[in-house]
């Protein structure tokens, strides 16, 4: 029998996991000479209680949707994707060949251009270490680290030798045509009155990456490849006596996790930036990891921890702005995450579990 | 021999959560013997034992080496004592030599060659005395079974051992391998060695040892004189009642060939050749069995007949071949093509333990029709329908939605059973039925393996259980080193002919390689 | 090309060869013990600062040293504990100590010196010289060998003699030893190990710290040797070069050497050179810097022989029989 409910194991050990990330964050910024709940309540301001501020925060919460999303479809075929950061890399070269070659009418269009030119991208990118995992068993969290930073150096070379305009110095694609721009928060929600999301990135793609999660839940609990990609993850000896490739598998939930990563690229890349720059991804993909964690590798779990870290995001940048505590508050607090819910998480599942024994015991 | 015993148990107990797998159990071993420890699977043998290694701290209870109460919180401790232990999944460093591996955790100092030249001059000594050869400076990987094991024992001389706990040590061995390792331990207990020996199989204490322990459900149910006591009544105290050994059932009417097997043959990643040429047909109606000692391609066999193992040579279906090699080798195939499956192993092929039981109902199926449409399951359905099968198969709990690791190893047994047998399938591919099942459901497995013979199915049985091949097969067929080494009707042979052919021997002669 | 600058390009090889070895070497212990750890990066991060911070306040290079050694030795702790004690995902405990290394150096340094996560700069006291070896000057004019010896083998930090010198040292240590014996042998059966009753928690506990400490010399030597100070993010991912150099190295210390200078003279030939013109076509300095990266790729799909990892590595022991 199970040693507690399966509730406690979703909701509570990831929650006490939180919990001591944010002691810890809260010492951390005793130690360094500030007030934790001065901290607290200035992250609160800058991020939430404003519609700009809002605006910033689901800006961020996007990228880490895809990202965490990406980092969790692996997590299902019990792969660990370390490469979201440079499928994302990728993606956004996707992103702005597709925005700079191609003469799009409207911008719906040029979205859903994008899109697919993102995800393929993306894929393309998770593409080779998957086939090397499903092939020559080299293990795929090495290679998605290299291929971090093989991307990066592609990147760069694109930037630098290819892509930049003439003249230019820095190493930067030209900006996008007009017809590519995407509609923000600010244009779809204000009226004439009432500007609300003032100047803030948050746009259109927030929806994409609301619908993706809909498609991963569908995709992991409701198809039958899901079926068979959590079969897989859960035991290879049984997928190969089910009929079910390894090779196949481990491939199509690598494409997939590559192309949402990828897909991050259109909101930072089409969405803010409206061109693209070297740092487009700015550890976007490392944060996935800490979503998916978090998240428990659910779509809900993951959008709930992306919506968590884009608060934590804007709400750490405030604190940059109008305290002594740098943006860097923010990786510790990442870094304590990660720990605490991945790597950890047996120091906490442990006590609870004989919490929970022992209450059993005594109601039995 | 004197009066005190080498290993006295004074009431141990061991409960894991609210499973009491060791439950008030003493007993004396006599130095200079070889003691027995007989019992089922889960009778609590194993969890005894590593107690008796610092495994696991016993809950209650006293240990006494020759005489002196001893504490062992750990191996090292056991190491102490003079207690070695070989266990049944040998615990060698496959990359190290022999001699690294006899000298690992019993180094002399600090420095690795003075003790290798000194282990060097003990094994030979060893080797000598015990018949215990082996290449001192070989690789573990390079080793075979028996060797290795071998190895086990002089890890355990070289610490200068003087209880040696052996379990299940036969499981992995050929009869002539087990044959030697017998004389080893004679040899040993010449020498005034105790010896622990723990199996399930009645022939081997019969064999070898001076005196037996009978264990069930965690108890120790008997302790008697070896030379007292006799298989059946040994029997009747490890299940606690007469062993059914008699399914009932009505003579075969085989019909016309189902599954048609020529010339099939198969080479492992290791260049070895597992599968060296087998032919075998099954017909309609019909049980055939498969007979031997574990490892000698029975796995393999069922492997490639289930589609997840290559091969070469020609497998027909009701006339029409099927694809060795090719696309069409997988295990979905294989369904399609009316061939189901109750693997070996339960925990790591036939079930996805996380998985609810209804997810495990349609595992395998689960592209089929039956299971959605398009790209989507249809998980309300699946789950009425798995509802509908664990209650024809009385699987208990009857809760589809708990998941298959919450489930006792029978009522697994009989999730993969109503998955594979409601499939109505042409051919039944069925391994180990039985394995960690318990009596109850053995009975209910068997008959309803016996009821699809009697709807016209063709069932190829394979089990290391030579009662279990008796009882359910209409004819019988003895594998070894990948061949099969011959084919018998059960009533017409015995345990002791079947016995010399899972050994490699026909008409008496062993065959040359082995 | 000159021999000088032959001579430049082979001297700052060795330069930057140094932090790869330790690293690789530290990432040698701890996954011969079967514990996999991609936190290198973040480990030689910590104690470039600290080594750094404390010879900025010391003015004495030693001292920075040992704080780099026992703040990396720190984040060895964390990473024993959560995948040694609490049987945790190793691989995500590598992550983890990755960001927080990142986040606290920067964190700190802003709070300590108030120059945008940097230090000050070290003075001469603070920070390892150059050691001239014996006849460097009496041989410097020799033709050839003079110059060889006097600038490429003399003239280095003594932390780049340590960082070669462990290259036997962790060869004997392995092959020829008892300690060497158990920690292989718990990379590759720590259940063998057990039996025999050796602790496979300390074991393996040992060989994270030894890890640490070769990370927290790596570390010291960035910010103390091969440059004067502290800056954010300085390691720029040497932790990961030596994680794919020991890869490359397929876990052995004399091929550890070899990769690590390997992989030092891409990053020398790549600083040295922008992009080099080989008359048809020019490449670019960005495949320089992924021709590590790319080679272990092509190393670990076994295309130029297989790189097999220690066979328990990654996985928590769990006692089983």
């Amino acid at each position: 029998m199970d040693k507690m409910p399966a509730w406690a194991d979703a909701v509570l050990v990831p929650l006490i996991s939180i919990l001591l990330a944010a002691i810890l964050s809260a010492l951390v910024i005793l130690a360094i000479g500030e007030s934790p709940t001065e901290a607290l309540w200035l992250m609160i301001d800058g991020a939430l209680m404003r519609s700009s501020g809002w605006g910033y925060t689901l800006y961020y919460a996007t990228n880490f949707i895809f990202t965490g999303l990406a980092v969790s479809v692996a997590f299902h075929a019990r792969m660990f994707n370390i490469g979201g950061e440079g499928q994302a890399m990728i993606g956004g070269l996707g992103v702005a060949l597709a925005c700079l070659f191609i003469p799009w009418p409207h911008w719906s269009l040029a979205l859903l251009g994008a899109t697919g030119a993102a995800a393929l991208f993306g894929a393309a990118w998770a593409w080779l270490p998957a086939y090397l995992q499903a092939k020559r068993g080299s293990h795929i969290v090495i290679t998605t680290i290299m291929f971090n930073f093989i991307a990066a150096a592609v990147l760069n070379y694109m930037l630098v030798n290819v892509l930049r305009p003439k003249g230019a110095m820095d190493p930067a694609t030209a900006k996008f045509p007009e017809a590519t721009h995407l509609p923000t928060f600010q244009d779809m929600f204000s009226t004439a009155e009432n500007v609300i999301f003032r100047g803030s990135p948050a746009n259109i793609t927030f929806f994409i990456a609301l619908l993706a999660c809909v498609a991963v839940w569908v995709l992991i609990w409701r198809t039958r490849l899901g079926y068979e990609i959590r079969a897989f993850g859960h035991s290879e000896t049984g997928a190969l006596y089910a009929g079910i490739s390894p090779v196949k598998i481990t491939v199509v939930a690598m494409l997939i996790s590559g192309g949402l990563a990828g897909l991050m690229a259109l909101n930072t890349t089409m969405g803010e930036a409206e061109r693209l720059v070297l740092n487009a991804t700015e550890g976007a993909g490392f944060i996935g990891i800490a979503v998916a964690l978090m998240g428990r590798s659910h779509p809900v779990g993951v959008l709930l921890a992306a919506l968590l870290f884009g608060f934590l995001y804007q709400g750490g940048a405030e604190l940059a702005l109008w305290t002594n505590i740098p943006r860097e508050l923010i990786t510790v607090i990442q870094a304590l995450v990660i720990l605490f819910t991945g790597a950890l998480d047996n120091m906490v599942r442990k006590p609870l579990e004989s919490i929970f024994l022992s209450l059993r015991s005594k109601g039995a | 021999m004197t009066d005190t015993p080498a290993i006295e148990l004074k009431g141990i107990s061991k409960a894991f959560g609210p499973v009491q797998a060791n439950k008030d159990i003493s007993i004396r071993v006599m130095p200079g013997t070889i003691h027995g420890i007989i019992g089922e699977n889960g009778a609590g043998k194993s969890t005894l034992m590593s107690i008796l290694y610092g495994f696991y701290k016993a809950d209650d209870g006293e240990i006494w080496i020759h005489g002196r109460k001893t504490e062992i919180p750990d191996s090292q401790a056991a190491i102490s004592a003079g207690i070695g232990m070989v266990f049944q999944h040998f615990k060698l460093v496959q990359n190290f030599s022999v001699l690294e591996n006899v000298i690992l955790g019993a180094e002399d100092g600090g420095l690795l060659q003075p003790s290798l030249s000194k282990a060097r001059g003990v094994l030979k000594h060893l080797a000598e005395e015990y018949e215990l050869q082996v290449d001192p400076e070989a690789l573990i990987e390079e080793l075979s079974v028996g060797h290795q094991q071998r190895v086990e024992i002089l890890k355990a001389l070289y610490r200068e051992a003087d209880i040696l706990i052996l379990d299940e040590p036969t499981g992995v061995l050929t009869p002539a391998e087990a044959d030697h390792l017998f004389r080893i331990l004679e040899g040993l207990r010449e020498q005034g060695k105790t010896i622990i020996l723990i199996t399930h199989k009645l022939r081997e204490i019969m064999e070898i040892t001076d005196t037996v322990s009978v264990m069930r459900r965690g108890q120790m149910t008997a302790t008697v004189k070896t030379a007292e006591t006799n298989p059946e009544q040994l029997a009747e105290l490890m299940v606690g009642r007469k062993v059914l050994l008699q399914v009932d059932k009505v003579p075969a009417t085989p019909g016309k060939p189902i599954l048609e097997i020529e010339n099939l043959r198969h080479v492992d990643d290791q260049g070895v050749e597992r599968l060296k040429g087998i032919s075998l047909d099954i017909r309609a109606g019909e049980i055939v069995g498969i007979a031997g000692v574990s490892g000698n391609g029975q796995t393999e066999l069922l492997q490639v007949l289930g589609g997840y193992c290559h091969a070469t040579g020609d497998i027909r279906v009701n006339g029409t071949p099927i694809d060795l090699t090719g696309k069409e080798s997988d295990g979905r195939s294989r369904r399609a093509r009316g061939i189901a499956h109750v693997p070996e192993d339960r925990h790591h092929e036939g079930l996805i333990l996380p998985y609810t039981a209804w997810e495990n109902t349609v595992f395998g199926y689960h592209r089929d029709a039956q299971s959605g449409s398009g790209f989507l399951m249809d998980n309300a359905a699946i789950k009425a329908e798995a509802a509908a099968k664990m209650e024809r198969f009385d699987v208990r709990p009857p809760n589809p939605n708990l998941a298959a690791k919450n489930f006792s190893g029978g009522n697994q047994q009989k999730i993969v059973l109503a998955r594979e047998i409601e499939q109505n399938p042409d051919v039944l591919l069925i391994g180990q039925p039985t394995r960690g099942v318990d009596i109850g459901a053995i009975e209910f497995i068997h008959q309803q393996i016996v009821a699809l013979r009697d709807a016209g199915k063709a069932i190829l049985l394979v089990s290391v259980e030579l009662d279990e091949i008796f009882s359910l097969s209409d004819r019988i067929a003895v594998m070894f080193d990948g061949q099969i080494m011959g084919e018998r009707l059960p009533s017409e042979t015995d345990q002791t002919e079947l016995g010399l052919l899972m050994a490699g021997m026909t008409n008496g002669q062993e065959k040359a390689h082995g | 090309m000159d021999l000088a600058t032959i001579l430049q390009v082979l001297d700052s090889t060795i330069r930057l060869s140094t932090p790869l070895l330790l690293a690789c070497l530290a990432g040698l212990f701890s996954e011969r013990a079967g514990v996999f750890d991609i936190g290198l990066e973040g480990k030689m991060l910590f104690a470039a600062f600290f080594s750094a911070a404390v010879a900025a306040f010391t003015g004495n290079a030693w001292l920075g040293l040992v704080a780099g050694i026992g703040a990396s030795l720190a984040l060895s702790a964390i990473h024993g504990l959560a995948s040694i004690t609490f049987r945790g995902n190793q691989l995500i405990s590598g992550v983890a100590l990755n960001f927080l290394a990142s986040g606290l150096t920067v964190l700190i340094a802003q709070t300590w010196f108030k120059q945008g996560g940097k230090t000050p700069t070290l003075e001469d006291g603070a920070r390892f010289g150059e050691i001239t070896l014996p006849f460097a000057e009496t041989l410097s004019g020799v033709p050839v060998i003079g110059p060889i010896y006097a600038e490429l083998i003399s003239g280095h930090a003594i932390l780049v003699y340590v960082a070669l010198a462990c290259v036997p040292l962790t060869w004997w240590v392995l092959y020829r030893t008892r300690f060497g014996l158990r920690l292989r042998a718990v990379g590759e059966a720590p259940d063998a190990v057990d039996t025999a009753g050796v602790s496979v928690v300390r074991l393996r506990f040992t060989a994270v710290a030894i890890c640490g400490i070769l990370c927290g010399i790596a570390g010291a030597y960035l910010a103390t040797s091969l440059q004067p100070f502290f800056s954010k993010e300085m390691t720029a991912g040497r932790g990961f070069i030596a994680l794919a150099a020991l890869i490359f190295a397929k876990w052995r210390p004399w091929y550890a050497l070899m990769t690590c200078l390997l992989f030092g003279l891409l990053q020398a030939v790549a600083l040295r050179f922008q992009n080099i013109d080989l008359g048809a076509f020019t490449v670019p300095v960005q495949v320089m810097d992924a021709l590590p990266y790319i080679l272990t790729v092509v190393i670990l799909a076994g295309f130029v022989g297989k790189a097999i990892p220690p066979r328990a590595g990654g996985e928590p022991y769990v006692k089983e029989r």
